[in-house]
């Protein structure tokens, strides 16, 4: 095995042009369970441990290297949420935004803001600069369009409004895998944005259910039922060893409709 | 008990001692069995099967054999002795025979230089199977007849009646132990033709027995050795890499180690039985059972293990710690295409349990009587008979006292607040304070303590004088449970010195101290220590003429006659004594008998607090009254009981092995294995009830299985009271709670 360490991005992207199937490595907390597993064997490794250009963070801009336990202490409401469910705490001071985008499991806990804040992923390689909605970078449960030559360098946030809630099913109070995982956020007008994750091969916006929550400033439980289920009817959940398809469904309109509940009030 | 020591000993018996081995694991200088290293050793690695079931028709090791590194590849054809392990039936090839019975079944094992070489050689290994049609429902491989035992009990008129009836099916998933060392061991040969063995065990002279035969070798060329255990729950009750690297390190000639990663020690080491069960009680309009009807089927798994001896206690304690003058129980044990489920904490009263306290619950609910009320108006107390099989209750039993002191301790008055870390669902955020119900449960437990249904169930120990304290040497292993305190403790108030040290002794050195399992290392080994220290104390007041004993030496009228290390030169005294409990008997065939040396009890409540419409529970407190005997270490008998709490709770809640249809584990790691944090424990209030028994130590009885076994029917109980539903199923999962019947 071949591990490369660049000491800067335009290095990083070299390397990353020079080999074949190269495996950039930031926190290691999704790659190196698959290779204690033996699910994956890497041939090259491209360090990114000393990009500080990743780690650069502000309000319209996530480095790919910023690490969730700094996201803890996010201003976004849900970003700091969402990070405080990120595994152990161990986990999240090694875990970067990037790895969740790279990994692109369908419970990524990062998505559903990300999705919510219609972000934009942003790629490097030595051929340019792509930059792509995060429906046009997620193309199905674990798989991206990323190129095997490109870097995930980070996501640009467009403005959003401050009320915010995420919110993540789990059975165990902390450090676990979520079965529905939630974001809305609402302007105070009435314009709203919901995105969940855990029930479709890619994170996804309800927006059935997003143009009932956008109708008007004030929601009465009319509209919350509605909305409710709508989110239900729009998601695409499976069965699996983690839950069933029907209690995902029913979960997601319910922690939607409590998320936007928090939003409102 | 007739020892009496004239000083008073520090660190006796009834103290809060410090364990030897606690400071060294909290600051990683124990020597865990996967820290063992040896000069030259290779590492093993192990190809396992991925089907259920299916015909191996061509496995080619040439490949692996081949490559750089690669000193060794064995599979069954290369077990020289009897190729099927087993401590009670030898039904377990020791590699995969042909026949692939169960997930993860071992078909190779392979030792090279380091473990990376090692794994890649055992995936270079080709493994062709033919699959077959896997049995995965007890139900169908009762169909089939493919039963371990069935161990029926009829007691009293199959056609009494009671004004009431309630009947119900209940289901359990499985359980794992998920202790958090892994299996590791190594084994080194001695250049004799004979091996030193270090491996996971519970039970060292068993695993030898077992071993000499599979290996082909004479006792004496066989060693078992003791090492550190990170936890064991029953789960290295059965052999697992043992005999794979003792065969390696005989044929290489080479010391061979292997530590099992968390998927290998998922396929590895035996569960707790999955069980499905249903039941039918009979009472009168005062709530006195008249008649319990039962019919239990455990999944065994692909080979017996220990279940024979599982199902014995699921069908004896099926009605609980009650009176009741007609049972009729047919528990089975059946053998499916599952991993083999053996020993886990305790050892089929668990399913037992479940079932028998949701049936008190509903009967309660059903007559108009407070679930407390009818437990105590049937408690099981001295002089009764055990509802199933008619043995009487000699030792104490204080099941309506243990009732009594949960019932009493004060509950939770406190609200959930909008603390998240407090509220269902906790750092998820699903749930805010107004939507959380709270509920109250309870559940009572009866386990057997020691061996049952006749076993010769012995402990050897030997204490031995030194020149400066005592040794106390046993193969009675520590697994984690600190049982090295206990017999210290134990040994120091018999003899009346404080220099104690116990010296684990590998199987050509002692006989067997009995396994560390069945609650019964504290009644069993420390039975023995007791009798040998005062045995040693008794050889050394004589020896000397004297009257008292302590570190210096021998005392008489107050002046010290004779110092230790003279004792040792003029002895030396060393007392070695093989100590049995009182005899129990083979059932009949109606499942009648003195199965059982003695019992103990508890009783549990737990305090939820439950989102009805996500399904999310978080248990808020947990509390317990247990029947200790006599305390001899509340320290760490207190540890016992909230580890015990946590993984009972765990199987009530989140702790399920899940199967997929063709027989196939789904969820082989901690990531979807989901076992409590500390987030998920509750405060825990115990209330140790101390009638002392005949013939523990000091009247000391086994404790630690049986925290683990009626927390988990506390815990669904009060799920059920929070929302109402019936919940027959554990683990009680979200859906459950929101789709289920109410």
């Amino acid at each position: 095995m071949e591990y490369v360490r660049p000491k800067a991005l335009g290095e990083a992207l070299d390397a990353l042009a020079a080999f074949d199937d190269p495996t950039p490595l930031a926190g290691g907390t999704d790659l190196m369970v698959e290779v204690n597993l033996n699910h994956r064997r890497p041939d090259v490794v491209v360090s990114l441990r000393s990009l500080d250009e990743l780690r650069r963070w502000d309000d319209t801009w996530i480095g790919a290297g910023v690490t969730f336990a700094r996201l803890e202490g996010a201003d976004d409401p849900a970003l700091a949420q969402l990070a405080r469910t990120v595994g152990s705490p161990q986990i999240r001071a090694a875990a970067t935004l990037g790895g969740n985008l790279g990994t692109a499991s369908p419970a990524a806990d990062s998505l559903p803001f990300l999705a919510a804040a219609d972000a934009h992923v942003v790629l490097k390689s030595t051929a340019g600069e792509r930059r792509l909605r995060w429906d046009e970078f997620f193309v199905g449960p674990k798989q991206t369009v990323r190129r095997p030559d490109e870097l995930i360098v980070g996501v640009e946030l467009p403005s959003r409004p401050e009320r915010q809630a995420f919110a993540k099913v789990g059975v165990r109070q902390a450090m676990v895998i979520s079965m529905v995982s939630c974001c809305v956020l609402r302007d105070p007008s009435g314009p709203t944005r919901v995105a969940l994750g855990s029930v479709g091969p890619t994170v996804l916006r309800a927006t059935d259910a997003e143009e009932v929550a956008s109708q008007a400033a004030r929601l009465t439980d009319t509209d919350l039922d509605e909305f409710q289920r709508r989110v239900s009817a729009e998601v695409r959940p499976i069965t699996d060893h983690r839950s069933t398809a029907e209690y995902r469904r029913h979960a997601a309109g319910v922690v939607a409709r409590r998320a936007l509940e928090r939003c409102l009030r | 008990m007739s020892v009496e020591t004239r000083h008073r000993i520090r660190g006796g018996v009834g103290e809060s001692v410090t364990r030897p081995d606690g400071v060294p694991k909290v600051c990683g200088a124990f020597q865990y069995l996967d820290d063992l290293r040896a000069d030259g050793m290779l590492w093993a690695a192990t190809r396992r099967a991925t089907v259920a079931r299916g015909r191996i028709v061509a496995l080619d090791v040439g490949t692996a054999s081949a490559m750089p590194g690669v000193h060794d590849v064995i599979t069954f054809a290369d077990v020289p002795g009897r190729p099927y392990q087993g401590q009670i039936v030898p039904d377990q090839p020791v590699l995969c025979d042909g026949e692939i019975r169960h997930w993860g079944e071992a078909i190779a094992v392979v030792a090279a230089d380091d473990p990376e070489t090692a794994r890649l050689a055992a995936e270079a290994i080709t493994v062709d199977v033919e699959e077959l049609e896997p049995v995965v429902d007890v139900e169908r491989a009762l169909e089939l007849g493919d039963v371990f035992r069935h161990f029926p009990v009829r007691r009293g008129d199959p056609e009494a009646r009671g004004d009431v009836v309630v009947e119900g099916f209940y289901e359990m998933g499985t359980q794992d132990q998920a202790p958090l060392g892994t299996e590791a061991g190594l084994a080194v040969p001695d250049g004799h033709g004979g091996v030193d063995l270090w491996g996971p065990s519970q039970w060292t002279h068993v695993d030898h027995e077992q071993l000499v035969a599979c290996l082909g070798l004479r006792p004496e060329e066989l060693r078992v050795h003791i090492s550190g255990l990170g936890g064991a729950f029953g789960a290295r009750e059965d052999l697992t890499l043992q005999t794979h690297i003792a065969l390696l390190a005989l044929r290489t000639g080479r010391p061979v180690k292997q530590h099992y990663d968390r998927a290998d020690s998922f396929a590895a080491h035996v569960k707790r039985h999955a069980a499905r069960m249903w039941y039918r009680h009979e009472a009168d309009r005062d709530g006195r059972l008249v008649k319990v009807e039962a019919r239990m089927i455990l999944d065994g798994g692909a080979y017996q293990m220990t279940s024979q001896a599982v199902i014995a206690n699921a069908a004896t304690f099926a009605v609980g710690p009650y009176r009741c003058p007609n049972t009729f129980v047919d528990a089975y044990v059946v053998r499916t295409n599952h991993p083999p489920a053996g020993a886990m904490r305790g050892f089929g009263t668990n399913q037992a349990c479940f079932a028998a306290e949701s049936q008190m619950d509903r009967l309660a609910a059903e007559l108009g009587i407070d679930p407390l009320e009818l437990r105590l108006r049937n408690a099981l107390e001295p002089g009764d008979a055990l509802a199933t099989t008619g043995q009487v209750v000699t030792e104490p039993l204080p099941t309506s006292e243990v009732i009594r002191s949960v019932a009493a301790l004060p509950l939770p008055d406190d609200e959930p607040g909008d603390d998240p870390l407090r509220l269902p669902g906790g750092t998820g955020l699903t749930t805010p304070p107004d939507r959380v119900v709270r509920g109250v449960g309870y559940a009572v437990g009866i386990k057997n303590l020691a061996f049952s249904e006749g076993f010769d169930d012995y402990a050897e120990a030997r204490v031995t004088l030194t020149a400066d304290g005592a040794e106390v040497h046993t193969a009675a292993i520590e697994v984690g449970q600190g049982m090295v305190t206990v017999l210290i403790q134990i040994a120091r108030s018999a003899l009346g010195i404080e220099n104690v040290e116990v010296v684990f002794d590998d199987t050509s050195k002692i006989g067997s101290a009995g396994s560390s399992s069945a609650s019964r290392q504290t009644q069993m080994a420390g039975g023995a220590v007791l009798r040998a220290a005062e045995a040693a104390r008794s050889a050394a007041l004589a020896l000397a003429g004297g009257d008292d004993l302590d570190d210096l030496g021998v005392w008489r009228d107050g002046e010290l006659v004779m110092t230790l290390a003279e004792l040792a030169e003029r002895g030396p005294i060393s007392e070695w004594v093989r100590f049995r409990h009182p005899e129990t008997e083979e059932p009949d065939e109606n499942g009648q008998g003195r199965l059982h040396v003695d019992f103990s009890v508890a009783a549990h409540r737990a305090v939820v607090d439950v989102d009805p419409e996500l399904g999310l529970v978080r248990v808020v407190q947990i509390d317990i009254a247990q029947d200790v005997g006599r305390v001899i270490n509340p320290v760490q008998l207190r540890g016992q009981i909230e580890g015990g709490i946590a993984q009972g709770m765990g199987w009530a809640i989140m702790e399920e092995l899940v199967f997929r249809d063709d027989g196939t584990v789904a969820n082989p790691t901690f990531t979807d294995y989901l076992l409590p944090t500390i987030l998920d424990m509750p405060p825990v209030e115990a209330v140790l009830v101390e009638q002392p028994g005949t013939w523990g130590p000091f009247g000391a009885k086994g404790m630690a299985e049986l925290p683990t076994v009626s927390v988990t029917p506390a815990v669904v109980a009060a799920i059920r009271d929070a929302t109402g539903k019936a919940l027959r199923r554990v683990p009680v999962r979200p859906e459950d709670i929101v789709f289920g019947d109410g």
